[in-house]
Formats: structure tokens, C-alpha cells, sequence
């Protein structure tokens, strides 16, 4: 499948992702700011996100430089699909557009605003009507993200 | 000058003779005479019987052989190379949110949290997904003696070894020599006679002249292979005035299919003995052989089709939509191009049976002359052809 390098085309012809609603933003976080190719160590790099935390080094100190797949950085990955010119906030009409591509077209427009205005509300602590990554990742505190992020490989 | 040759060199000189005069009987008795009438004497039934019988007691040896030892002998069959949740499928969640959002009295359910379902899903379909599955040969459950096609080998007793070289002594030795002269003899004769049938002029008689030697050189190709083809559905045969599509898994599909009635193929005109092949075949009948500049004008290809097609003296087109091979366990997404024509289409489905040799051809490993000579060294080539009904755009 891999050859050496790689351009979005390949991805896209993968069935079960061309019906992903997150498809397209998926395969955008594999491509390094406004490339159009990836090699393989930038593939593993993105795909390192998601290896599963072991046990032992969730006890440990955060050391300098934090592992790819920790809990924060796997927050982040998520949190760079919503914000698409990485500004490091998500504003209303990211949110609107990943809320449109999630729930397709039978909701009208006023329906999607609310449940963006009713989301925003609830995460906002600093009133900017902009979620933030801290803001993000308070919302996000109780959810399981080590379990729901994570690849494991069979033998 | 007789005495000069010691009676040795004489008996010598006379069994090659005569085992030359046996041999150009057989080849002409047992092969090119029913080649051309089209009758077939059965053995091949008899052959692949006799192989099935003996596979079936060396799977029996071996899994008694495993249960003394007590190990596992079959590996799993393992569904991916990544643990997939038994959650809900992506389609099912997708309708999940959805359906929920339609409820107009309901608060549609989201939070910031749903992403992350998507977003593995999506990892998940990039590691494992269905197409690359389809790239790699299929494993077999039982063994068939050709170590070629079996990972778990190793040595199990003394009497499957015996077996096995037996196997690789007769293949090698015996079938292989005879499928290569017999398919040598078979395509010379098949370029001789085409050119010959070329030049007379164009009327009936020649259109059936034609035919006939074009049977008989596919024919001969498959006994060359040892090939036993059943066909289903007859009264799905094309027709002169569509196109046939099949799935691709061997650069031999076209003989097979062709061993039945004759098609007109399409393709690129290559160089060499394969390039002299395609020009005697089209000296005696329509085939649409494409320079290689020709091929990029995507017009001039469907000109060609549609008026190909349009003629209903000509044979029907043989189109292999995916383009590639695929091994043989599920069909790729069709290349819609061959389908614009917008004429009858009859579809045709090839199954190979993998007991016997795998024909699948996976052209990254091997080239072709690795693949032909692989095919001929394997035991026989058995499958099926099911006619489907036609089909004509709405």
C-alpha cells in the first residue's frame, strides 16, 4: 500500500474513508503545513499519535519533551481537526462546519447554530465565544480519550 | 559409414526415433486433432480426480500427524492487522447522529467528544483496508503439494516427503516439457495458419475459417495449461453485438473465456514474440490493437469500440474493467471508460479453484515469464465461468 511518498490522491481512494464525514480533515492532519506529500516518517509521526498509552508511563513525571501519544497531544490532534487555520481557536463557524459535516443536511441551518451556540456556552470560561485549546481540554477531562484515541495492532 | 557407429549409437538413434514417432502421434491424436474439432476425451476429469483423492489423504496424514504431536496445524485466519472494536460500524453511528438531528422535539445529541469515533475509524480504514487485502494471494486450507502454496510447511512425516518430491519430480520432469512443447507447437501453428487464412478474401467462408483456427489456438493453450474450464449459464454467451466484461486475475482470462466462442481483444501492440502474435491474429480476424500513442486519446478509443461494436459481423469486445489483477477473492472498483459506449454489456464471472495452482498473478513479485513458468509447473488449472445475464443501460 505504502510506496515512498505519498499524495493525497492515495488516501482518497480508500472507500471506507471517503465516507468518514472527518475524511478529508483526517487525511489533512498526515500533510505538514501546505505540502502535498508525505513520506513515511511523516506518516508514522501522525499515526504515532495514537499508539496506546502504556501503564507504567502514565505515572511517570512528564519528562521534556512529551511523547507524541500522550493524553495532551492526542487532545490536540482532535482538536486540530475542528480548527482548520490554526489559530488555536475553534470559532463559531468551525465549529458549524464539522457540525454540518457530521449531521449532514436533513438539519436546518438555525437548528446547527443552536447546538453550536449551546456547545460554545457550555466550554467558554473566558467569553470570547471561541473555544480555546485550555477550554478544550476542560470540557474533555472526564472522557476516556487514552481508550477512545488508541490503535492497538494484532499479532 | 555404418561401421563407424558402434551398435550402442545405433539402438540409440533408433528409440529416439521411434519415441519421436509415438510423440508426434499423441501430440497430434490426443491434442490438436480434438483442438480443432472441439470434442474432448475426459481425462483431465480423470486427472484432477485422482490429485483431489490424493491431497485428501495428505491432509489426512497431516492432521493426524499434528494430533499426535499435538499442535496447531491451521493458523488462524486473521481478520486485519488492527484490533477493531466490536462498537458500532461507521455506518450505524453516522446514522446514529443523524437520525437523532431529525428529531425536531429531541435535542439532537452532540458533543465535542463525537470527533473522536470518526477520527479513529478513519486511522483504523487507513492501517486495514479492504483493498489492499485484495492485492495478496489467497491462503489455502489444506495443503496440494506445492510448497509454494502452503506458509505452515515443515516437515511432518517421511511418507508426505517421499510424496512431495515424487510431486515436484513429475511436475518438473514430466508436465512441464510436455506443456511447453505442446504450447510451442500450438502457437506456431496458430500464427501459420491465421497468416494463411489472412490472405483469402473476405467472405463467409473465411469469417468461419477464421474462427475455427482461432479455437483451435486457444484450445490449445488451455490443454497446454491442463486446464479444465466448466462453463454455466450457456444461454448467457455473447453475443456479436456488445461487449463482455469479466474480472481480471491472470493475464490468461482472455484464453479462457475465449476457449468457449471468439472474442475481439483490446489492447496496447507490444514488441517481440507477443507483438508477432497479436499481428497474425489480426490478419484473420478484428481484434483492436492500439499503438502506443493511440491509447492516451481516450476518443479515438471509444470511436474505434463503437464502431467496432456497431459492425454485427464482428465478434463482441473483451473488456477487463479493473484494469489490473486481483486475487480472485473479491472484485475492484470498475473503470467506467469500457462502459461509455453505451451498447449490451454481458458480464461474465471467473472463479479459479486454488487446489490446484494459483493463477493469480501478482506482477510486483514475479514478471511474466516467472509467472507462465510457475503456472505450468503447477498441477492443473481448474475453474468457472458463469454467463450473467445481459445488460443494457436504463
Amino acid at each position: 500500500m505504502f510506496s515512498d511518498i505519498n499524495s493525497r490522491e492515495d488516501f482518497q481512494r480508500i472507500p471506507e474513508l471517503a465516507i468518514n464525514p472527518l475524511g478529508d480533515r483526517i487525511i489533512n492532519a498526515f500533510f505538514p503545513e501546505g505540502e502535498d506529500q508525505v513520506n513515511f516518517k511523516g506518516f508514522m509521526r501522525t499515526l504515532a499519535h495514537f499508539r496506546p498509552i502504556e501503564d507504567n508511563e502514565k505515572n511517570k513525571n512528564p519528562p521534556a519533551n512529551e511523547p507524541l501519544n500522550s493524553r495532551t497531544n492526542k487532545l490536540l490532534f482532535a482538536f486540530r481537526l475542528y480548527d482548520l487555520d490554526r489559530d488555536d481557536k475553534i470559532s463559531r463557524d468551525e465549529l458549524l462546519q464539522v457540525l454540518r459535516m457530521m449531521v449532514g443536511v436533513n438539519i436546518s441551518d438555525d437548528q446547527l447554530g443552536s447546538i453550536a451556540d449551546r456547545t460554545i456556552q457550555e466550554a467558554d470560561t473566558n467569553g470570547d465565544s471561541c473555544i480555546s485549546f485550555q477550554e478544550f481540554m476542560k470540557v474533555l477531562e472526564k472522557v476516556d480519550v487514552e481508550q477512545k484515541m488508541s490503535i492497538r495492532f494484532l499479532h | 559409414m555404418d561401421c563407424f557407429m558402434s551398435p550402442a549409437d545405433e539402438l540409440l538413434s533408433q528409440y529416439l526415433g521411434l519415441s519421436i514417432n509415438v510423440w508426434l502421434t499423441l501430440v497430434f491424436g490426443f491434442l490438436i486433432v480434438p483442438a480443432v474439432l472441439g470434442v474432448s476425451f475426459g481425462i483431465h476429469k480423470y486427472y484432477t480426480r485422482t490429485l483431489l483423492c490424493i491431497f485428501e489423504w495428505a491432509t489426512l496424514q497431516m492432521e493426524l500427524n499434528a494430533q499426535e504431536k499435538n499442535h496447531q496445524l491451521y493458523r488462524h485466519y486473521t481478520n486485519g492487522i488492527v484490533s477493531k472494536m466490536p462498537d458500532s460500524t461507521l455506518r450505524q453511528e453516522i446514522q446514529d447522529l443523524r437520525r437523532t438531528a431529525d428529531c425536531l422535539s429531541l435535542e439532537p445529541r452532540f458533543d465535542l467528544a463525537d470527533v473522536f469515533f470518526f477520527c479513529r475509524k478513519g486511522l483504523e480504514s487507513i492501517l486495514d483496508d479492504d483493498v489492499t487485502k485484495c492485492f495478496s494471494a489467497q491462503e489455502l486450507e489444506s495443503w496440494n503439494l506445492l510448497t509454494r502454496s502452503n506458509l505452515n510447511f515443515r516437515y511432518i512425516s517421511l511418507k508426505l516427503l517421499a510424496l512431495w518430491v515424487l510431486g515436484v519430480v513429475i511436475r518438473y520432469c514430466v508436465l512441464l516439457p510436455f506443456r511447453v512443447t505442446v504450447a510451442v507447437t500450438g502457437i506456431f501453428l496458430f500464427i501459420v495458419l491465421s497468416t494463411v487464412v489472412g490472405f483469402l478474401p473476405s467472405t463467409k467462408l473465411r469469417r468461419y475459417l477464421s474462427d475455427t483456427v482461432h479455437l483451435m489456438g486457444y484450445r490449445l493453450c488451455v490443454r497446454s495449461l491442463s486446464g479444465v474450464i466448466t462453463y454455466h449459464n450457456r444461454e448467457n454467451k455473447p453475443k456479436n453485438d456488445g461487449i463482455c466484461v469479466a474480472n481480471h486475475t491472470t493475464p490468461i482470462d482472455g484464453i479462457i473465456l475465449a476457449n468457449d466462442r471468439c472474442y475481439s481483444l483490446v489492447g496496447q501492440l507490444h514488441g517481440g514474440l507477443l507483438g508477432m502474435i497479436q499481428r497474425a491474429m489480426a490478419k484473420s480476424s478484428p481484434h483492436i490493437w492500439f499503438e502506443r500513442a493511440e491509447v492516451k486519446d481516450r476518443h479515438l478509443v471509444a470511436k474505434r469500440l463503437r464502431d467496432h461494436v456497431a459492425d454485427e459481423n464482428k465478434h463482441p469486445v473483451l473488456i477487463f474493467p479493473e484494469g489490473t489483477c486481483v486475487n480472485n477473492t473479491s472484485v475492484m472498483m470498475f473503470k467506467k471508460g469500457s462502459f461509455e459506449i453505451g451498447c449490451t454489456v454481458y458480464p461474465a464471472a471467473i472463479k479459479y479453484d486454488s487446489r490446484f495452482g494459483d493463477a493469480f498473478w501478482n506482477s510486483s513479485q514475479s514478471g511474466l515469464v516467472g509467472y507462465l513458468l510457475r503456472l505450468m509447473s503447477s498441477w492443473a488449472i481448474v475453474c468457472s465461468v458463469w454467463y450473467l445475464p445481459p445488460m443494457n443501460r436504463k
